[in-house]
């Protein structure tokens, strides 16, 4: 479960089948703005399964100078994207001060 | 837009084309054509819970297993009625029988200067 202002990394993984996260922000670090709220998971409902557990929903912010090659502004253009926790990884502090 | 350095090498579908050099967007609007309205229509009630053939969800992975052609040359409503009609025969609610046998009915009462519009998958 994350909170507002917490940094996370969107996991890399593949994955084959229906998947909400786009493959742009596979590995990127943004920061957590807002909790969505908790819905079904849309990877199951795909297949006609009732997507349960239900899955926490999160919005974050990504810098675009972080997201693509040339992109230098100071980091005052951004990106968000709502994303699934199952998607979302927890970035240590130390590593990113 | 390259992706800057870390970006995965796994593999994208078709559909995620997020950052991609594919050159500006058209932004002209156009009318809405009947077509489109009843597709569009046709989706909303199908996946109504009081209906709940599928869930939208589920549109989007029948979209996102095109093949690249398919996906690219396909309008955007074309794609929403080749998924529309795979998942119904896919839930069991029509068979490909019956679909071609309603399309063929629809293209037999067409006149040379009627505007029915028929298109299936």
């Amino acid at each position: 479960m994350y909170a507002p202002g917490d940094r996370v990394r969107v996991d890399s993984r593949w994955q084959s089948g229906h998947c909400r996260t786009p493959y742009y922000l596979k590995g990127r670090v943004g920061v957590v703005v807002s909790a969505v709220g908790i819905y079904r998971n849309p990877e199951r409902l795909a297949y006609h399964k009732p997507g349960l557990p239900p899955r926490r929903l999160y919005r974050v912010r990504f810098r675009q100078e972080d997201i693509w090659v040339n992109y230098t502004d100071g980091g005052f253009d951004t990106v968000e994207a709502d994303l699934f926790e199952h998607w979302l990884l927890p970035v240590a502090e130390e590593l990113t001060s | 837009m390259a992706a800057a350095e870390g970006s995965q090498e796994a593999p994208r579908g078709v559909h995620d084309l997020g950052g991609l050099p594919l050159g500006p967007i058209d932004r002209h609007e156009h009318a809405r054509t009947l077509y489109e309205m009843r597709v569009d229509a046709m989706l909303m009630l199908l996946t109504n819970p009081s209906c709940g053939a599928f869930k939208v969800d589920a549109l989007r992975r029948a979209i996102e297993g095109y093949t690249r052609s398919e996906y690219e040359d396909l309008p955007y409503y074309d794609r929403w009625i080749k998924a529309i009609r795979g998942l119904l025969i896919e839930q069991g609610v029509l068979t490909d029988e019956q679909i071609e046998a309603r399309v063929a009915a629809i293209r037999a009462r067409q006149t040379p200067s009627g505007d029915a519009h028929v298109r299936a998958w």
